[in-house]
Order: structure tokens, then sequence, then C-alpha cells
């Protein structure tokens, strides 16, 4: 038999037996900073391709979100820090080799630039209420004037913020779940797919949702293909990446990630996608909202389970 | 200067007086450590193999809770202690996140706190506290760029280990088997 | 038993606690982060360093109490100077912290009292407390004599007590650390080398080539310099034997492990004295020239064959014959160490005398690397006049031992349960700094004492199980808030260190040395306390000692050269050891004209039935016994006993590792409390482990209240050695339940 303990008793509070170090808030921090650099990524895509016009929701309605998820997101973040009156201290140094700084940075350019994207479609937006100031006004016919190149810096940092919601996690070689190259492109692609999943909940055109199904169709489809892989390799990998495979598909988790992530979260809504494109009468809302809470629970796991593994004891 | 802990594994007896010495050393609030005890225990009765070993923050060569802190808390000097600065702290807990060998914990007033290898006492020429006060003397410090030092020569003479090596993390606590 | 008059009060006492929450309320808010830093890093903190010495256990390790600005003792270093710790402390003694600031520390004198049908205790002040004492001594003492006043103590307070009690004329005295602990060894080796193995023993492990560990768990047992010893022993390449039927932290360390089966010790041990003297393995010189009764000796251990005692102790005879050879060429350098909690199966005195036998073929007595001749420097005692002479006392009461070197702590307990043939009845009990309830096995006998009781009064720190039980409890100080009597070391060197205290008393406790001397006072016993307080006493007693207050203050420990010869024999001359013939005893006369067999024989213990596993238990390096279940810093790093269970017995019995059990022993005395199962392969089959010291009663112990199991409850069966009362405790059996046996009962 083979036994391992700690005999002076250790039981610090979120470090004992297991880290539970971030809790909720970095997991709905990931999953809105992921689905706002989606939304980013498409408005500033389509604004581009000059395509804007046919793509209201897109480009208009859905991107009023990014800032709000953007602002609740840091403030997820602020409220799980511990020594919060410190928080300006991220802001006195750039450490490039931390993704945690170059996340500060990116969100703190990329939120001011997405409430000046929705404020360039103020009078769209909200027809009702006037803007009263001169200057605000100019400052909007301003902001129109430079919508693509908004789109232009947008288009770079909508990447990276979505990459960086998973290197954050992959950076920690420390957490054997983490530790994988694919979980930065997966992250990229779940926070694309989400950002789809809300334009087409919040598109008014036919065409506009089936353009947004079918990218989304694809999306699920790399998705799931990243998972295959990034399974593979950590079943390829050491012991402890072998052991923190075995928590989603043998452990606590496995009915968390197969059965809401990979089931109800993708493979359910790409087949309702599917057939939803094929003309079947299907509520588009539903396979939108599924994908969404798909990808918020994925946080979930990947960040919860993630703390789980480790290298010793 | 790389300072370094060298720790007798076949001298060691458990009893965690370096956990205790540390903690009144450092103010360490109760219900944490800076420091503990492991002990793995091995085969079948008659025949079997115990090992115990005191453990804390390695003082990593190559710090991962370094690179990863957003702030520059965590820092590492010339002579290769990490330490954390408790007013740059913002406790984000990347830091915990990243270390493989859950080294650090959160201050109950916030902040991240570890193992400083004393340096406090280093600078007063005394030993660590856990080190100055093992029952067994069973645990050594000292520079590893000086060849005569007793670290370097144990590391020499004796047959060691480190802790995860795999984690690439290039630890400065070693330990005698 | 009927209805108890003297009711254990577990629920709080009236008007206990209030004080305490003053503490830690600064660090409710938040402070500022530059001064914050600076303290965390202790580099803005001056110190005051005041010397002491350990009480956490019975070492007496030497040590500087450091005392920050605000007056609190922060942290407690080892002197440099003391041969018991060497500047190192144990982790007991570097968390003695603890003791201090335990906040459930008890706080004010308490009288046992009657509210609404309900006993419970209430505050007093120490002058009513005091009088109270006084005035039911001097009632017993009148109608009784003062021998039928008992004094039950272990440590220093027991020191001050004892005077009070020599005073007044009683010496009826008793401690545990004698009939539940060192007794046998005592005996042993005094009727084979004349001379007490004592504390800290004077065994040579720094220079030692073999060292052999009969069940004597150094590393768990933390005694301090003999853990520092051994780790140099490891060093120096010795060889080390460990017999124990655990795997011990010392068996991992050792070059041979001797799983014995438990309880046949003494086997073993005969069949290596067959092996040495049989390959002509033993010191013949050394034999020669200070044995007696050597030829008895070689002609009774020829039938002890290694074949034989394999049968008996399941070790091979290989084993057994290597690990002799292994002491034999090491010897005289080699150690078979008394052990020092040797109460285990009722032979005990005859185990040790087999150790004592073996060092002497060893020729390990008063050789390098063997036992060295220790020595101390007597403590001059302040003047006083001649104690009266009692008309009985702990020697009548234990007269059925004849070899009893002390008070028989379980004697003194059966004479004070009523009995019409007791020509020695106890009336009342002074208990001062040991916990009864945990330190003496046979619970419902000790129970019975108490209940009988004309008057119990308890001098503790704490709250512990024995407190409840108190018609008065004084709160004594903790040792490093008072000064205390100067400790002399026996050791290769004299030495004495001093205890002064660090801070003033917390809450409203006192030394026992005033405590003492008050209650003295009162019973008109003023001649013996001729002095203002006992600053006084020390003052003139260091200056006896050629030094002074102002330079022990300094120094902590002052060694003195020695005056009794060489550490070792001197070859060229002839020792006289302190036995009636001068000689190493291997025959002893003495024991075969009090009835006893003149050498060890080997009997067999009962072994535990079908279903039952025998209760095997020791220390945890990190805690004494109960003293230190509740001290914070020592808590957070055990909080709980385990019961170690064997791989084999948790598969068949269906355990898992920290499953809640509670155990029921062959009497059907069931645990009060649940404890943790550890499935480990460190132990046997046929037994279960756990430290002793925990599972405590008392509900103000908020860290230690209701954790673990108390060993001593299952231990209800006792094997009285015949020839010194020591109360062998290691022939207990319990089985494991697995569902709450309490569910439908209150406890
Ligand atoms: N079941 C079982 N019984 C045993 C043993 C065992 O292993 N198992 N071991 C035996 C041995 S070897 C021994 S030596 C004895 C020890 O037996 P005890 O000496 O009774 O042991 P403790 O449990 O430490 O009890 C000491 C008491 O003293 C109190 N105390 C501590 N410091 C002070 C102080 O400064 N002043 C005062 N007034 N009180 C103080 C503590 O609070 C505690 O209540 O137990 C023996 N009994
Ligand atoms: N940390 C710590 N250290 C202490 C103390 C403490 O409370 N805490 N107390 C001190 C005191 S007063 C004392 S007396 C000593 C006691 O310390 P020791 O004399 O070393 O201890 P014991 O309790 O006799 O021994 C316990 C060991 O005996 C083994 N054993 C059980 N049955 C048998 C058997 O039949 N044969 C053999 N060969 N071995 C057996 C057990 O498995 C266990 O390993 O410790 C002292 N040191
Ligand atoms: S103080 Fe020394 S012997 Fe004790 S646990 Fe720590 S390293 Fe081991
Ligand atoms: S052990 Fe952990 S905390 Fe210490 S330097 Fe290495 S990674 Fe950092
Ligand atoms: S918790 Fe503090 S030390 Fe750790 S990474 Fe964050 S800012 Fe740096
Ligand atoms: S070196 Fe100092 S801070 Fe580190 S574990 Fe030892 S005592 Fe604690
Ligand atoms: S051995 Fe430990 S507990 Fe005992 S006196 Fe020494 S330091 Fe104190
Ligand atoms: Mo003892």
């Amino acid at each position: 038999m083979q036994e391992e303990l700690i005999t002076s008793g250790r039981n610090i509070p979120n470090i004992d037996p297991f880290l539970d170090i971030w809790h909720w808030p970095i997991s709905v921090y990931l999953f809105l900073g992921g689905l706002a650099a989606g939304l980013l990524f498409f408005a500033a895509l389509i604004t581009i391709l000059k395509k804007d016009k046919e793509y209201p929701a897109a480009v208009k309605f859905a991107s009023i979100v990014s800032p709000i998820a953007l602002t609740l997101g840091l403030l997820a973040l602020f409220y799980d820090l511990t020594h919060k009156i410190y928080f300006w201290r991220l802001y006195t140094t750039v450490r490039i080799e931390s993704p945690m700084s170059w996340g500060a940075w990116v969100l703190l350019i990329i939120t001011p630039v997405s409430f000046l994207w929705v404020l360039s479609y103020y009078s769209e937006l909200f027809p009702k209420f006037k803007l009263n100031f001169k200057f605000l006004k100019k400052f909007e016919s301003f902001l129109q004037k430079n919508r693509l190149l908004m789109a232009y810096i947008l288009l770079p940092l909508s990447v990276v913020l979505g990459v960086y919601t998973g290197i954050l996690l992959s950076a920690f070689n420390a957490r054997p779940l983490w530790n994988n190259a694919i979980l930065g492109p997966l992250f990229l692609i779940s926070g694309l797919s989400t950002g789809a999943a809300t334009i087409i909940l919040l598109s008014k055109s036919t065409k506009e949702r089936h353009l947004f199904s079918k990218i989304d169709l694809g999306l699920v489809i790399l998705e799931l293909g990243l998972i295959v892989h990034m399974m593979m390799g950590m079943y390829a990998g050491s012991q402890v990446q072998l052991e923190a495979m075995q928590l989603l598909i043998g452990g606590e988790f496995t009915m968390m990630f197969f059965g809401f992530v990979v089931i109800l979260g993708l493979i359910v809504p790409a087949i309702l996608e599917f057939l939803e494109l094929r003309g079947f009468k299907i509520p588009v809302a539903v396979p939108a909202l599924l994908i969404l809470l798909g990808g918020l629970i994925f946080r979930f796991v990947m960040v919860e389970a993630g703390q789980i593994t480790r290298y010793l004891y | 200067m790389r300072y370094a802990m060298v720790i007798d594994t076949l001298k060691c007896v458990g009893c965690s007086d370096c956990v205790v010495a540390c903690q009144t050393e450092n103010d360490v609030p109760i219900g944490y450590c800076r420091d503990w005890v492991t002990e793995n225990v091995s085969g079948s009765y008659p025949s079997i193999e115990l090992e115990l070993k005191s453990e804390r923050c390695n003082h990593c060569e190559n710090a991962p809770c370094v690179r990863c802190c957003p702030t520059g808390a965590s820092h590492q000097l010339n002579n290769g202690i990490v330490l954390v600065t408790a007013d740059e702290c913002i406790g984000c807990g990347a830091c915990i996140e990243s270390c493989p060998y859950d080294a650090r914990y959160q201050h109950p007033d916030g902040y991240v706190d570890k193992c400083t290898f004393c340096h406090h006492r280093l600078e007063k020429g005394q030993l660590p506290a856990c080190v100055a006060v093992c029952p067994t003397k069973c645990m050594y410090f000292g520079d590893l760029d000086n060849q005569n030092s007793e670290v370097s020569k144990l590391l020499k003479n004796r047959k060691w280990k480190t802790l995860a090596p795999e984690a690439g993390t290039k630890p400065k606590v070693y330990y005698l088997i | 038993m009927t209805t108890s008059r003297r009711k254990f009060i577990k629920i709080s006492a009236l008007g206990l606690g209030g004080v305490a929450a003053t503490t830690s309320a600064i660090n409710m808010f938040g402070s500022n982060s530059y001064l914050n830093t600076l303290v965390k890093e202790n580099v803005g903190e001056k110190f005051k360093i005041t010397p002491t010495y350990c009480e956490v256990c019975f070492w007496k390790c030497a040590a500087w109490a450091y005392t920050n600005e605000d007056g609190e003792i922060k942290k407690i270093i080892g002197n440099e100077d003391d041969p018991h710790c060497h500047g190192r402390l144990c982790p007991r003694g570097t968390g003695g912290v603890g003791m201090y600031t335990d906040e459930d520390r008890l706080k004010t004198p308490l009288i046992r009292t009657t509210v609404n049908g309900e006993e419970t205790f209430r505050e007093a002040s120490w002058d009513e407390a005091l009088d109270l004492i006084a005035s039911k001594f001097n009632g017993i003492k009148e109608k009784h004599g003062a021998e039928s006043l008992a004094l039950l103590k272990h440590g220093c307070p027991g020191w001050h007590f004892e005077h009070l009690y020599k005073s007044l004329g009683s010496d009826t005295i008793a401690e545990p650390a004698y009939a539940q602990c060192r007794g046998p060894r005592e005996t042993g080796f005094a009727l084979t080398f004349g001379s007490w193995v004592g504390s800290p023993e004077p065994t040579d492990i720094r220079d030692t080539k073999c060292l052999v560990l009969i069940g004597s768990h150094i590393g768990e047992n933390m005694h301090n310099s003999q853990v520092q010893e051994m780790s140099d022993a490891i060093d120096n390449g010795a060889t080390i034997i460990t017999v124990d039927p655990r795997f011990s932290t010392a068996a991992s360390k050792s070059k041979h492990w001797l799983a014995i089966k438990p309880s046949t010790d003494i086997a073993l041990l005969l069949s290596w004295m067959h092996v040495l003297i049989k390959e002509e393995l033993y010191d013949k010189e050394y034999v020669e020239k200070y044995g007696l009764g050597f030829n008895e000796l070689k002609e009774y251990v020829r039938q002890f064959t290694p074949e034989w005692a394999y049968g008996i102790t399941t070790i091979k005879p290989e084993e057994i014959r290597k690990t002799a050879r292994a002491m034999g060429h090491a010897a005289p350098a080699a150690i078979v160490h008394p052990g020092r909690h040797v109460v285990w199966y009722g032979d005990d005195t005859q185990r040790e005398r087999a150790i004592a036998i073996l060092n002497g073929l060893l020729g390990s007595w008063g050789r390098r690397g063997g036992f060295y001749f220790k020595e101390k420097i007597n403590v001059p005692n302040f003047p006083h006049p001649a104690y009266p002479e009692p008309k009985w006392g702990w020697k009548e009461i234990g007269e059925n031992f004849p070899l009893a070197q002390m008070g028989i702590t379980n004697e003194l307990i059966n004479a004070s349960i009523p009995n019409k043939n007791n020509k020695y009845p106890i009336k009342a009990w002074m208990v001062a700094g040991t916990n009864l309830i945990k330190s003496i096995p046979d619970t419902i006998q000790l129970k019975k004492a108490m209940d009988a009781l004309d008057f119990l009064v308890v001098i503790d720190t704490m709250p512990t199980d024995i407190t409840g039980y108190a018609d008065v409890i004084l709160p004594e100080c903790t040792y490093l808030e008072r000064s205390d009597i100067v400790r002399s070391a026996t050791n290769r060197q004299p030495s004495i260190a001093v205890r002064f205290a660090a801070v003033t008393p917390k809450y409203n406790s006192k030394p026992g040395a005033w405590i003492a001397k008050e209650i003295g006072e009162r019973l008109g016993l003023s001649k013996y306390y001729n002095y203002k307080d006992f600053d006084e006493v020390i003052d003139w007693q260091l200056k006896e000692l050629g030094t002074s207050k102002e330079e022990m203050a300094k120094i902590g420990v002052k060694r003195y050269p020695r005056k009794s010869g060489p550490m070792y024999l001197n070859e060229d001359e002839t020792h006289q050891f302190g036995t009636a013939s001068g000689k190493i005893e291997f025959y002893s006369q003495e024991l075969k004209d009090l009835g006893f067999d003149p050498m060890p024989t080997y009997t067999a213990h009962p072994e535990p039935p079908q279903g039952f596993y025998r209760l095997n238990y020791g220390r945890s390096p990190m805690h004494t016994f109960s003293r230190t279940a509740n001290n914070p810093n020592l808590n957070a790093l055990k909080s709980e006993n385990n019961l170690w269970v064997n791989p084999k017995v948790a598969r068949i019995l269906g355990l898992k590792t920290n499953q809640k059990v509670w155990l029921k022993n062959q009497d059907d005395i069931i645990s009060n409390f649940s404890i943790k199962v550890r499935v480990t392969e460190r132990i046997r089959w046929d037994s279960v482990y756990m430290v002793h010291g925990f599972g405590h009663d008392n509900k103000k112990l908020t860290r230690a209240y209701g954790k673990g199991i108390d060993d001593t409850k299952m231990i209800s069966k006792i094997f009285v050695d015949p020839i010194m009362g020591g109360t062998g405790m290691r022939g207990n059996f319990v089985s494991i339940l697995t569902e709450n046996p309490h569910k439908n009962t209150e406890i």
C-alpha cells in the first residue's frame, strides 16, 4: 500500500485539501471576456468587410452587450481579489510574462473602445433618447467617421482577449488540466461561438441568423475537434495529466463536462442549428441559449476542476 | 550567491518543529503555514519504508509564481530568494495557481504569503528559523555558488532529489535520500 | 455506580469565561500595511529576552522567552548552553507560547456549588478559595491526621506542594511518572547496577556504535537531547536496532527493525543473552571484573535459543543472531535503551532487568558510547525547621510492593476508597499538574476514590478532565509567567538553569510557589516559609551556588565542573556498583529473597480474542500527553488522534481512512467520542494504535473537546507489577464499532 499524508496537519482555507482560490467570479469573468471578444470580433470583421448594413445585429444591437459584459467581467475579477485596495498596482507595471498583466492591459484598452463603439451607434440604437449636448453629438459623428479605424483596432484586440481567457489558465504549468496549448484556441473558439449565439439571439433578420448559425455550427465542430484533441494530448501526456483528464472523464466533473458542456452545450445545439438551417421549424433561441449556457459551464468546469489537479500529494 | 536548503530525509523524524518555529518567528497566523511535513509510507508490513520531509517554497530558479504575477509583488532577489511584497500584492491568486508545490497561501489580511527563507534573519547572520530549531539537525542552509559551503558539499557527496522536477521549476530545496 | 456526589461538571461553570476575547480584537481592524509588513517580518520588533526552562514536558529544556514591546511572548528559543537542548527546543517547547496564549485557560479560582439542584462552579477570590482549603485541610488533619491528606502531583508545581505537604506532616505523595511510567526500569536497573537510570537517561547515544530501542520510540518520544543524539548517531553511522511491533519513526531510521509480536520482548532479550554468551561476544573482562552470578546466568540462558524465541516472538533466528552480533561487535559502545514509559505487561521490572543484564554483558554501563556516569549539582534548600515525622506515608501504603522507590498512585487511590481493613485511609487530595483522568488507568476505581473523598483541590493551568471533579480549582499561571525552582540537571556535566517570569500572570492566575506559601501560612506553617516571596529563595540559592540573579538573567544556564570523577569507568581501578554486593548482579539474591525470580523469565500474556485488537498507544512528536491538545499552536498541527488500522483489518471490517469509528474494550467500556481511522501498513493486523492524550471531555477546552479517543478510558484492565507496583497497560483489547453507540444516549 502507498500512503501519502501531510503529518503537520495542513488545513489552510482555500488551499487544502485542494485549491479553491479562484471562485465563480473568475469563471464568470472568463465567460464574459470570451463573449465580449466574440461579439467585438464579429462587429469589427463585418465592419471591415463593409457588410455592416446587412448584419445590423452583429455590428449594432449585439455590441451593446460587450461593454456591459466587459464591465461586469472586470467587476467580477475585482470582486475575487483579496487585497483590493492595491488594485491600482496592476497599472503601474507591464509584465509581459504574466497573462494576468497583459489581460488587465488589454481590458483597459478594449473596454473604452467597446463603449465608444456603442456610442458611435447611439442615435441608431436609442432614437428616443436624443443626445442633448452639442459636443456629444459632435463626438458621436466623429466616432461614426472613425468606425473603420475602431474596427481595425478591435479585430486584433478581440482575438487577443479571446485567446487570453484561455492562456490565463493554460499558462499554469502547475495545474495539469490547464497546462496544454489547446486551451488558448479552444477558449477563443468558444468565445466566438458564444458571441455568434448572442448575435443569433438578438438578430431580427433571417439572413443574419442563418449566416451566424452557419458560423456557429462551424465553430462548434471546431470546438469539439479541439476538445477531442486536448483529451488525446492529455492521454498521451504525463501521469499527472492523465489523472487530470480522469476528473473530466471518470470523475466528479464527468456529468458536468459531458452532460452539460459537450452534449447539451455543443452537440445538441449543433444538431438543432443544422436542422434549422435545413428548414426545420426550430426556435433559434434554443440552440443559442444552450451554447451560451454550455460556454458558461465549460468555464466553471475548467476553473474548478483545474484547481484540483496538482503535481504533488 | 544562490541560497539553497538541503534536508536530510534520513534524519528527519517528522516532528514538525520547523512548522511551529516558522509560525512563531514569522507571525504566521494559526491555521496557516509556510512549511509543512509530509509522510510517505510504502511497502507492506513488515517490509515498509517511510520517508518524512519538511516542505516549503522551493525558491525556484525558474519561478512560475514570479512570472505570472501581474504587479511584480512576487519577485526574485539576486540571491535567488523569491519574495512577495505585501503592499504590491492585489491578491489575484495567480501565483498560487502557478505554484506546483502549493507553497503559497492567502494571508487573512488579503495578500499572498509564503516562506521567505527567513531573509530577515539571514541579514542578521542567522539561519532560517526552521533550520535553527530542527532537533535532528537535518536541515542545512547555504550558498550553492560557494563550493565549500556545507550545502554544496552535501549535494556533491550524497544522493539527492528535488520535488516534482518535471514541473521544470528548478527547485532550490534539495532532499538527501 | 449510584448517583455521584461529586459529579463531573462538564458544561460551562457560571461566570467562567467573560474575561476572554480581548486579545484578538486589534486584528479585526485592517492595519497600516507598511507597518504591517515590518511586523510580519519581525524586523521592527525589539524583544526582551528572559531565561526560562520548558514545562511542556519533563525534560525541562532551558530556553529564552522573547517578549515584544507590547508585553506579549512571541517566541521561545532554546538556550545554546543547555545540555538538554543545545539551543533547539522540540516542537512542543517551541509551541509553548500556546500554553500562555490559550484563551481557554483557567482564569480565576473556582468553587463547586449547587445552583437550582445543578452542580456548577462559581468564581471566587483567592482569599475565599485559600481560606476554604485551609479550613478543610485543618478539619481533616484534626480528625484523621495529616497523613490522610494526599498529594498527587507532577512537574514543577509538584515541588512547591511537596514542601507544603512535608511541612504539614504528610508524606502521602505520588506521581504518575512512577507507577505509570519509569518505575520498573528504575527498580530493574537499581537491582542490577545499583543505580537508577533517572532523567535525563545517561545514555551516551551521540558516541554509540549500536543503539537498541525496545519499544522506545525516540523521534515520536521527543525527549530532546536524545532525539538530537540519535541523529548524531545516524550521522556517525551507528547501527540502530528497533524492536517494536509497530513501524515507528525510529524503526524507519534503523538498520534492523524487529517487528516483534507484542508482549514477547523478554523471550527476545533472553535469546540475545544466549547468543552473546554462546558465541562469546560478551565483554569477558568486564563481566569477570564486575559481574556477579554470571555462571548462573550462563547456565540459565542456555535453553533460550533463537529457535526457541522465534516461536514466541516471530522474529527469525537469523535476525536474532545478526542483531546480537551487531551489538557484540559494537560493545562496549552499545546501548540497549532502558525505555521510559515501561509499564506494559506487569512483568516489566523483569523485562528491565533483562535489558540491564544485556547491557552488563555488553559492558556498556560506564563506557563511552554506552551509559556515562551522570552528575548533578545539589541546589541547597532554603533553611527551614525539620519536617514533622509522619506516622505513615507512600511507603506504607505501597508496602505490598517491596521494591517500590516512590509513591504508587494506584495504591494511594485504593487507599482513598473506604474499606474497613484499610490501615491508611486517605480523605482528601490535592492534585497539582497532573490530569489523573487521562494519566491513571482503571478510571472506574479512580472515580470511586474521588467520589468518596471529603475534599479535592486541583491546581492546574487548564480546565482539563480532572478539574471537573474538584471542589476547589486554583488557576496556576503558566511557566512563562512565573519564577520557579532552580533546575539542576543530571547530565554529563552538572548544570543549573533558571526560570524567571517573562511576563506577569494573565488573568487572575498565580504561581504555584505563591499558592503553596499562602496555603502554608493559613495552616500555621509560617516557619517553613521564612521568606517574603519565592524570588528571595531563588536569590539565596543562586548565591549559594556561586552565582546571582543578575548573572543568570544573562546566561540562563550555568555549567559546573564534574566533581564525582570521570564520566566513564576508570579501567585501572575497580568500580564499586551501588548494589548490595558492589557488583553488577546478573543473578539477584535480593529478588530471590523476596520470593521473585532471581533472573528474568518469559511468561506468555493473553492475546486478543476473535474480533478484538490489542490497544497500542504512544506519543505524537507534537503533543505531550493530554496537556497540549488545546494548545493553539500545537492543535493546529494535530487536532485529534487517529486509529491506526492495518489494511488487512480495514478490508475485513470495511474501514476507510478518515472514517469515524468508536471503540469498545474487553470490559464493554465504550469510548465517549469517535476517532478517525488511518489505514496504514505501519501497524500489525492484531493491534490498533493511537496517540495518547486526546478525547477531552471538558467543553471548556474549545479546540480539544470531543476530538479523538482517550486511550486511558479503554485501559480498564491493569497488570500490576508485583515487584514495584507499576500498572501494566498494554494488555487491553478493543473492538471497532462503525455505528455510533451513543446515538440514543446523551453524554
Ligand atoms: N493511557 C495512558 N496513560 C498514561 C500514559 C500513556 O501513554 N497512556 N503515559 C504515562 C506517563 S509515561 C506519564 S509520565 C503520565 C503523565 O501524566 P500527567 O503528568 O498527568 O500528564 P498530562 O496529561 O500532561 O497532565 C498534566 C496536567 O498538568 C497541567 N499543567 C501543565 N502545566 C502546568 C503548570 O505549570 N502548573 C500546573 N499546576 N499544571 C500544569 C496540564 O494542564 C495537565 O492537566 O501519564 C501516564 N499515563
Ligand atoms: N512528544 C512527546 N514525547 C514524549 C512524551 C510526550 O508526551 N510527548 N512523554 C515523555 C514521557 S514522560 C515518557 S515516559 C516517554 C515515553 O516514551 P517511550 O518510552 O519511547 O514510549 P512508550 O510509550 O513506552 O512506547 C511506545 C512504543 O512502544 C511500542 N510497543 C507497544 N507494545 C510493545 C511491545 O509489546 N513490545 C515492544 N518492543 N514495543 C511495544 C509502541 O508500538 C510504540 O512505538 O516519552 C517522553 N517523550
Ligand atoms: S524540525 Fe527537523 S526533524 Fe522535525 S519535521 Fe522539521 S525537518 Fe523534520
Ligand atoms: S515553490 Fe512555488 S512559490 Fe516558491 S518559488 Fe517555486 S513556484 Fe514560486
Ligand atoms: S496574488 Fe499577489 S503576489 Fe500573487 S500574483 Fe497576484 S499580485 Fe502577485
Ligand atoms: S525558511 Fe523561514 S520562512 Fe521559510 S519555512 Fe523556514 S522558518 Fe519559515
Ligand atoms: S523536550 Fe520539548 S517539551 Fe520537553 S522540555 Fe524540552 S522543549 Fe520542552
Ligand atoms: Mo512518563
